[in-house]
């Protein structure tokens, strides 16, 4: 286990510096001028040469690349073409706003889609086992940012008991006032998030309910709730947890556009700002932060699967037989393989 | 399955717990310990408008954090500020200015004829991105003699300096950090700046003038306009600076807890012909497209009742307007006509670059059907503004374009035949030129007004409209700035009751 853990650890960093350096090249490909957003109407030849040379385009691409992966090692992520000001503060700043919306509304997602998608499966044949899956059906094609409009109309306009957007402007110092900022923002994440989250649960869970080992285990006795949580449980959750990792991982990013529905400083409104005005350092250090964000998250959901699921402990792909266990049955041998 | 009713009636509670808190909301308190909560799309990006720090800096800054020797009143007056008088020499080459005794910056250094060396060097410097620092240009050397008075000496005649210089903040020449924070001489100083949302301001005690009337002021900053509309219906914000989503106002009209006002705006929707290529090389080929779009049915299909049709580039506030909309005024047969004396009379086709923002592409989309009416083809490039300045304004590479011009005073662009929109009249040239160099404002009013009405004459552009400037706030405010001049917002009188 610790050798898996230090293996993926390695390949953790090299992904996110080979990441970093496909990333620093292409922004230098796209078309674009980061000087352009400096520039006003007005401006004369000798101050777009001077826009010119503040953005720096006067090194040669891999010295500019160096200087960069140098200032990293000790996370100083430069100034920001336009602002000047540092990039490392500003993303932290945001950060406050970002996690706990994304983290908020990945919990309630998961407490919701959970039960929700294990009742839609369990009860498939019944009307509310139907609705329930309509239901997340019609979550996923709703888009967002309609909802977060709608929950704007409905309790910020009309009954006025939530604002319509904003955080506070010293973000935690009252904890209560920033969750009530919140409040919206992570409703509206949170019902897109478990509509997808529903879907799979309730997938795995048919599948489980279909499994020779869950008869099996009712037919040697186990009440069916045993069964379940003995041995469906484990099984179900090991797809389950792969898509929780990617969902965690995009909605990171992917709430830009609650962000500006909901007029919210965070993380995403500053990258999509970042890119119109092309100020490639707050991009290299937005995208750093949020690839290693998921990276991490990645990392974390293979290693919680791993923990569920004892087969996939001893090795690192998966496709190799434990070390101590007994030769293999034709079918469990068969059973493993569709396992991974 | 049966704790996910227990789970979702806690969830339920918690979230009306939640709602129930105290709001945060709008201060209750009133008058002049009031704080006043503005609504904004415009963001600086650094607090330095020599750094690049855009029209959000002027909006927030300007007047409320820092000074010029002079101030452009909401109704485009200059008056005096820190220069508590000048006088210029019988040449016109040299400007004397006595400064206001007594000022302090908020840091509490003096204010002295320093300083004010400094801050116009600031703007002239090589590295300046100041959008005025052509306008400088004239000024040869600046002195010293005591700490009260600055003598500016300048290579020709320039009598727009006095205007030119409410542009140029005094700073504070011993300050270290401009890009995010101040030391300046204003009513207010800065309490704390929150990228991507607030900025506020906290009154300053130690202002030489009076006082502000409030004691606070913070701009929030949207780049969404519903959510800055929805903010205010809420108040959450009791004022927006420059409504810019026709379509919203008409929550605010009807409803008395609001006031709209419809101020006097110098941003102007050109559609702008590169003069320098075929066909627009013609007259009379720009003057048939001029008179083939109806601009008042476009600004009616945008803005409804608001804004103006002035058909030039000078907007009512500049002492030079005059309306000549008459000129080239809309009449499809005329254009046709002249369409037909170019030896154009089977049309002719043309591609349009439009930026991608409001409203440019709806105008571009009249400006389609309008001139296919008269038989020429349009073909609309939509272009982000960073392209923009790349293709169009840098590179010249374009045959029209849609662009909005926001500053006041704009006519000199026509002077300058290197411009993006190459247009070459030396006469023009000269009478703008001659202008800056007149003896009295009379004298320059004059000239620019015959300029104009040659630009008019050579339709150099169109210009579709004028946009009309849109305070809308909350009827408990009062004293707030309902023109915006070139975007500045002073707010040290408005009061809330």
């Amino acid at each position: 286990m610790t050798t898996y853990v230090f293996r993926r650890l390695l390949f953790l960093v090299v992904t996110l510096f080979l990441a970093m350096a496909v990333l620093f090249v292409l922004l230098r490909l796209l078309p674009g001028d980061p000087a352009n957003a400096l520039l006003s109407l007005g401006a004369t030849p000798q101050q777009i040469a001077a826009a010119q040379a503040r953005v720096g385009a006067d090194q040669p691409v891999l010295v500019q690349f160096g200087t960069w992966i140098g200032q990293l090692v000790t996370l100083d992520f430069g100034t920001s073409y336009i602002s000047d000001l540092p990039v490392g503060p500003e993303i932290a700043s945001r950060l406050v706003v970002t996690v706990p919306l994304t983290l908020i509304a990945f919990v309630l997602a998961v407490v919701v889609a959970v039960p929700v998608g294990f009742v839609a499966a369990y009860r498939s044949r019944r009307w509310y086992g139907l609705a329930l899956s309509a239901l997340s059906q019609l979550g996923i094609a709703v888009p967002v940012f309609w909802i977060g409009v709608l929950l704007i109309t409905a309790f910020a306009l009309q009954l006025r008991v939530l604002p319509a957007g904003g955080f506070p402007r010293d973000d935690w110092a009252d904890p209560l006032d920033a969750l009530r900022s919140l409040l919206l923002p992570v409703i509206t994440v949170a019902i897109v998030m478990s509509a997808s989250i529903t879907r799979y649960v309730r997938s795995a869970v048919l599948d489980v309910l279909g499994s020779d080992y869950l008869r099996t285990s009712r037919a040697l006795g186990a009440s069916f709730g045993s069964a379940m949580w003995h041995h469906g449980l484990r099984n179900a959750s090991v797809p389950v947890i792969s898509i929780l990792g990617i969902e965690l991982a995009t909605t990171f990013l992917g709430a830009v556009v609650v962000e500006n529905v909901f007029a919210l400083p965070g993380l995403g409104s500053m990258l999509l700002k970042a890119i119109a005005q092309h100020d490639y350092p707050d991009i290299q250090g937005i995208l750093f932060v949020s690839t290693f964000a998921v990276l991490v998250i990645g990392f974390l959901a293979d290693l919680v699967q791993r923990l569920v699921d004892p087969r996939l402990r001893d090795s690192v792909s998966g496709n190799d037989a434990p070390k101590n266990a007994a030769p293999l049955s034709d079918g469990e041998r068969a059973e493993q393989q569709g396992a991974t | 399955m049966k704790k996910a009713p227990l789970l979702i009636g806690i969830a339920l509670t918690a979230t009306l717990a939640l709602a129930g808190c105290a709001a945060g909301g709008s201060s209750s308190a009133t008058g002049k310990n009031a704080t006043i909560e503005i609504g904004s799309v415009y963001e600086p990006q650094n607090l330095d408008n020599t750094a690049g720090g855009g029209q959000g800096v002027t909006e927030a800054l300007s007047g409320n954090v820092y000074e010029g020797l002079f101030r452009l009143t909401d109704d485009g007056k200059v008056e005096n500020l820190l220069a508590k008088d000048y006088s210029a020499s019988a040449d016109g080459l040299t400007y004397t200015f006595t400064l206001q005794k007594g000022v302090t910056f908020h840091s509490g250094a003096k204010l002295t004829s320093e300083d004010v060396k400094f801050s116009i060097e600031k703007v002239l410097s090589d590295k300046s991105q100041s959008a005025r620092k052509s306008s400088l240009a004239p000024i040869a050397s600046i002195a010293t003699p005591d700490d009260s008075t600055v003598v500016i000496t300048l290579k020709g005649r320039s009598i727009s300096l006095p205007y030119n210089l409410s542009y140029v903040s005094i700073y504070n020449h011993a300050a270290k950090n401009f890009t995010t924070t101040e030391d300046g001489t204003g009513p207010y100083e800065l309490d704390q700046w929150k990228r991507g949302s607030t900025l506020s301001l906290k009154r300053f005690d130690g202002y030489w003038g009076t006082r502000a009337k409030n004691a606070e002021v913070v701009f929030n900053y949207f780049s969404d306009a519903t959510a800055l509309n929805n903010a205010l219906l809420t108040n959450a914000v009791d004022i927006v600076t420059s409504e810019q989503s026709p379509d919203a106002l008409g929550q605010f009209t009807s409803n008395k807890d609001y006031t709209v006002t419809d101020g006097k705006s110098t941003t102007k929707l050109l559609l702008a012909f590169n003069d320098r290529v075929a066909p627009f090389n013609n007259v009379l080929v720009r003057k048939a497209v001029s008179s083939a779009i109806d601009n008042k049915k476009l600004l009616s299909s945008i803005w409804g009742k608001y804004g103006t049709v002035t058909g030039s580039m000078v907007p009512p506030t500049d002492p030079w307007y005059e309306d000549l909309t008459s000129v080239n005024p809309y009449d499809p047969a005329l254009a046709k006509q002249e369409l037909a004396q170019a030896g154009l009379s089977n049309g002719f086709s043309f591609t349009l670059d439009t930026p991608n923002y409001d409203p440019h592409p709806a105008a571009a989309e009249f400006i389609k059907s309008e001139l296919a009416k008269v038989g020429i083809t349009v073909t609309i490039n939509t272009i982000t503004a960073d392209e923009w300045y790349s293709k169009v304004y840098k590179a010249h590479d374009f045959v029209a374009t849609l662009q909005e011009h926001v500053n006041d005073r704009d006519i000199v662009f026509y002077a300058n035949p290197d411009f993006y929109w190459g247009y070459d009249n030396p006469q023009v040239t000269q009478w703008i030129d001659e202008a800056e160099q007149a003896t009295s404002t009379a004298e320059q009013t004059a000239l620019l007004k015959k300029a104009n009405e040659q630009i008019v004459a050579d339709a150099a552009s169109d210009w579709l409209y004028l946009y009309p400037q849109i305070v809308v706030a909350s009827s408990k405010l009062s004293g707030y700035p309902v023109n915006g001049l070139n975007s500045q917002f002073y707010a040290y009188g408005i009061v809330k009751k």
